[in-house]
This record gives C-alpha cells, structure tokens and sequence, in this order.
C-alpha cells in the first residue's frame, strides 16, 4: 500500500487561483468574469497582471454567464466564478441555453462548494452541483482533491474546447498530489492498488478515503482507493476494471446521493457489473452552519463513514 | 440599397414569414413581422458581412472584423431564418424545413445544428442582452471596430436578467454595442401595459446610463436613418438602445392591433388572404 503524508495544507480555490496565474501568462485568450467575490476565487494575481482581459460583473450572475457565453464568439475562453451555489443552480437555465445547448467554450468555475463553505449554511451550501451540471449534454464535470490537483485542472481545462464545470472549495486541505503531475481530463487516477473492495472518491473526499484505507489496512483489508476527478466524462474502464477485481465498491463525495458521483458509478455497474455498492454523500437533506470538520462529521462525509461502508459492502460481496 | 429595393426585400420576407408558419401550423407570425423592416435594413444595408465574389455569405462564428447581430426573442424565429436565407447564409428551400423533424431550422434559433448565421442559441427570454455584450467586450480586446446588434422584445423586459446586462453596459463602457426593444405592446397573455407595465422603457435605460433613440420600426425610412444615426453614435463610451416601435403582424392587416397572433399559425384562407398583401418581389422558396 502505497503511504500518503503530507507536509502542508492548503486551500483547492487557491489552486484555482494558481492555475489562472499561469494561464494569464501563458494563454492571451483566457479571460476572467466574477460576480463581486474576486478574494474567494483567489483571482487577484491574475487581475493585477491582466486587468484587461478580467471583467467583474457585480452580484448577477445570470448576465456573467451571458456574457462569458458572448466572449467565446470572439474566440476567448473565459472563466465564469463565484460560489458553486450562484454560478450552477442560480443560473442553470442561463447555462443550458447559451452555454451548453449552444456549445459554448465556457468553463464555469466554482468555489465554496458543498458543506465544507461551514459556518455560511445550507443557503450557500451546494449539493447538487454535480448532478446538476452531468445531466446537460456535453458538459464536463471535474472536481479536483487538492492544492495541486486544482492548480493542474484548471490549466488543462483552458485547453479543452467545450463547456466545463471546474468544482473545488473553501477549507485548507492536505496537499498530497504531485506538484508536477499532468491532469489529463476523463481519466480517474490510481491512489492505491487492492483487492477487497473499491472506494471511488472525488474532491475532498479522497484524503479521506486514503485515511479510510490506512483504517482499513489495521483490519486486515487491502482498498483500492480511486480518485474519479472527472465525474463526467467518467472514467467507465477504471471503475470496471477495479470492480472486476474487487467484488464492490464505496463511492464518497460531497453531495447529495441522488445524482452524484456514486450514481454514474452505479449506472456503469449495473450495465456492465453487477457488484454490491455502498453511497458516501449527504442522504437528501440540505446542510446547515457548523464548522467543515464538524459538518463532514455529522453528516458522515469522513473515514469513519468510509470504512463502514466499505465492511457493509464487503460483507454483501460475502453474503 | 435603395429604400424601395428594401421594402421589395421586406415584402418577399413577410411572405416567407407567413407561408412557414403555416406550413408546419405553429410558430410566431405577429413579432416576426414586425422586425421584418429592422432585420431587412440591418441584413441587407446596414451591417458589414462578409461575402464572397458570387454574393454567397461567409459564415464566421468569431464574426471577426465584422458586424454580429443576436436574436434575442428566439421566437421570431421565421423572419431572422427568412432574411439569413435570403441574404445569403443558406438556400432559400430551406425555409419549408421549418419546425420540422431534423431540420436545421429549429424552432427557437440555436447553433446546435450548424446553421450559419445563428451564434446563440435564444428562446427562454433575457440572455441575448448578456451575449452581445460579451461579444462586443471580446470585439475591444481584439481590436476589432466592427458593432455588435442585439433585438429584445418588449414583453422580454420582464426579465430580470435583461437589467443586470442594462447595468453592465453603461458601467463598462461598452459603445460597440447597438440594442433594439421591438415595442409593440403586446405579450402573451395581452398587452403589455395590462401583463407587466414596462412604464417608460426609454427613460428606464437613459437612467442607467444607455444613448436611447427611437425608431419606427415599420418605416423603412425611419429605419436606415435611425441604424444609421446609431452606427454615429457609438464609440462614444455609451451603449446605445434603440426604442424601436412597430405593430405586431405588420404588413397583414388582420393581424395587426392585437396580442392574438403571437404564435397562432393562419390557416388555408388565412394565408391567401395575407400573401394578397404581400407582393412575390424575390420568387417564394
């Protein structure tokens, strides 16, 4: 089994913030939008070294999505941010129409997803972001796990022609993926090789899946642990092939179980594989204010949650 | 051109309006003909396209270093693929396709089926404002001084979303960019000042900050003045919204003065009495 440490924490927005850094010097075509929330994106060294080609739009985000939509006609790749919550349910219809069924080169990219924004509560709390964005036809889905994995996402997303929505968050988190690594879009990365059951993790939720497996590995269970940080186009082969080898499966994300991550997961297994699969996502309830560490507790979305049900789903293999 | 040879243009326009809407029996005859007269003007005379050396129009999605226009109110539908068809975007025979299953021409515009000329797809109501500025913001940062033009309804005011880009606009001094509200007065469910009292549209826009001209829209005159006088006035750190009045079902007298042929398709008698007003100037498809 592979170990995971790491040294620091940090937070996926400022990833994001990263990324834009490097695409505002390396991409004359990117272009930026926010809706009055540049120090949440972690937008400010791209706007100091391009203010030219950053456009804030004020508290209306239904216009920024417009006008994103609009930029791309002049053969930009603008970056439509705010808060998970207004840049995909607040304005889903604005993205159907002039993004997705018009095939917009837009990448709508969002911060403060899920509980871990904490204390803000369930208003700004968004769950079903996921599902919200993998139901309209092609559109890409992609939430990343750490520092570094956003940082790469976010470059390599400027290089895709079509809509994206890039998903990451609020709290500092470990950084524990490659500073290097090459992020290649619809292709799950291996986190550790097993052979008794198969977690499937995205965002936040993969550091605590690794925790779940070093759990797991004191009980005598080897996991295999699976980063899915492209919900859509999912990576079919690498759940199948895992599965094939493992018997079951857990997914883990932080979002609604109706229409997230372990849902494209089940679709592809009972196609294909029929295999016992546990859910690990907030069960059809909105969120509520609380610190992130408090909120993934109560609600489950932790190691804890994650070695239960992995021995459930194990013990269905087995039954 | 010359305002006869456009008002030749706009006829044969309202007569393809009127034969498409009843040849698959739905669709928006009253709006449609109403912003013949604008769409003809703009098409035909006042925007700079590109063409090749046969006349036959280049599409360009970019629309680099040339004039973008955006339908806002999607569901006037049959006069913009009318006059894309007729200026030259794609043959005429494609008109009878409209609204039918796998055509190009769908009943709301969109670029999902690669029709040249469409660059958005529009029919839920308030976006087309927010595209033509995101446009015209790319058109400045390409350097690129060609405009950007943009139709609203009146009934589409409604929207909220159309007063966030009404706020933008001014703000960022985006003067590349030409609106038009075809005030006719009516909506769905009846007139306007009845559904949703718009108030003074004109005085609305001037508050924040937009140039607001008006037009009649159904004067082929007034209509090249007006474009024209808009064309002068941008470049001049303002939007500039055009308060274009028309009457809805212009051009067919029984459909005029009223909200009811808002998406209402005639029928056999009702199209031989409507195409009696229309004179045949280009050959119907």
């Amino acid at each position: 089994m592979k170990k995971y440490t790491f040294t620091e924490k940090k937070d996926t927005r400022s990833g994001f913030g990263a990324g834009m850094q490097v695409l505002g010097q390396t991409n004359p075509n990117v272009v930026a939008l926010c809706a009055d929330l540049v120090g949440s994106l972690k937008l400010e060294a791209f706007i100091k070294e391009n203010p030219e080609r950053f456009f804030q739009t004020g508290i209306a985000e239904a216009n920024m999505i417009g006008i994103a939509a609009g930029l791309t006609i002049g053969g930009k790749i603008p970056f439509a941010t705010t808060f998970a919550n207004f840049g995909t349910g607040r304005v889903y219809d604005q993205i159907r129409q002039s993004v997705a069924y018009s095939n917009k080169n837009v990448k709508i990219a969002c911060s403060h997803a899920g509980l871990t924004l904490g204390e803000d509560g369930a208003t700004h709390q968004i769950l079903e972001d996921l599902g919200l964005m993998k139901m309209l036809p092609g559109m890409t889905v992609i939430n990343p796990c750490d520092y570094n994995q956003t940082k790469a996402a976010t470059i390599a997303v400027a290089d895709h022609v079509g809509p994206v929505y890039l998903r990451f968050g609020r709290p500092v988190v470990p950084i524990f993926t490659p500073a290097d690594q090459e992020f290649v879009i619809g292709k799950a990365w291996m986190v550790n090789e097993g052979t008794d059951v198969s977690i499937f993790a995205t965002g936040h939720l993969v550091w605590e899946s690794i925790l779940a497996g070093e759990i797991l590995a004191e009980k005598g269970i080897n996991a295999e642990i699976i980063n899915i940080h492209t919900i859509k186009p999912l990576d079919e082969e690498a759940v199948l092939a895992s599965v094939r080898k493992t018997g079951c499966a857990v997914s883990a994300e932080e979002h609604q179980i109706a229409g997230g991550l372990g849902d494209s997961i089940a679709q592809v297994l009972i196609r294909k594989h029929l295999a016992p699969l546990e859910y690990v996502g907030v069960n059809d309830s909105f969120g509520e204010s609380g610190t992130p560490a408090q909120l993934m507790e109560k609600y489950g979305l932790n190691a804890a949650n994650i070695v239960e049900k992995a021995l459930k789903a194990i013990a269905r293999k087995n039954s | 051109m010359e305002i006869q040879e456009l008002k030749n243009v706009a006829s044969q326009v309202r007569r393809d309006i009127v034969r498409m809407v009843h040849g698959c029996q739905s669709g928006h005859p009253g709006g449609s003909l109403g912003c013949t007269d604008l769409l003809v003007g703009l098409f035909f005379d006042q925007m700079t396209l590109k063409s090749d050396s046969e006349g036959k129009k280049i599409f360009d999605m970019n629309g680099t270093n040339e004039d973008i226009f955006f339908l806002s109110n999607g569901h006037i539908s049959p006069v913009f693929y009318s006059v894309l068809a007729r200026s030259g975007y794609f043959p005429k025979e494609e008109l009878a396709t409209f609204r039918k299953l796998n055509s190009r021409l769908q009943g709301h515009p969109t670029t999902h089926e690669h029709l040249d000329g469409v660059r958005i797809a529009s029919g839920s109501l308030g976006q087309g404002l927010s595209v033509a500025i995101g446009a015209a913001e790319a058109k400045k940062l390409n350097g690129d001084k060609s405009l950007v033009f943009v139709l609203m309804g009146d009934g589409e005011q409604n929207e909220g979303q159309v007063w966030e880009a009404a706020t933008y606009a001014p703000h960022h001094k985006v003067d590349n960019l030409i609106a038009f509200i075809d005030f006719n007065g009516q909506q769905i469910d009846g007139p306007t000042d009845k559904v949703m009292n718009n108030r003074d549209l004109g005085a609305k826009y001037e508050a924040f900050g937009w140039k607001v001209i008006k037009m009649n829209g159904n004067d082929m005159e007034d209509v090249i003045k007006v474009l024209k006088e808009a064309r002068s006035l941008s470049g001049q750190g303002t939007p500039i919204m055009v308060i274009m009045k028309t009457e809805m079902g212009a051009g067919v007298d029984f459909m005029m003065g009223s909200h009811k042929w808002h998406g209402v398709a005639p029928n056999d008698e009702q199209l031989a009495a409507a195409l009696a007003q229309l004179p045949e100037t280009l050959g119907d498809y």
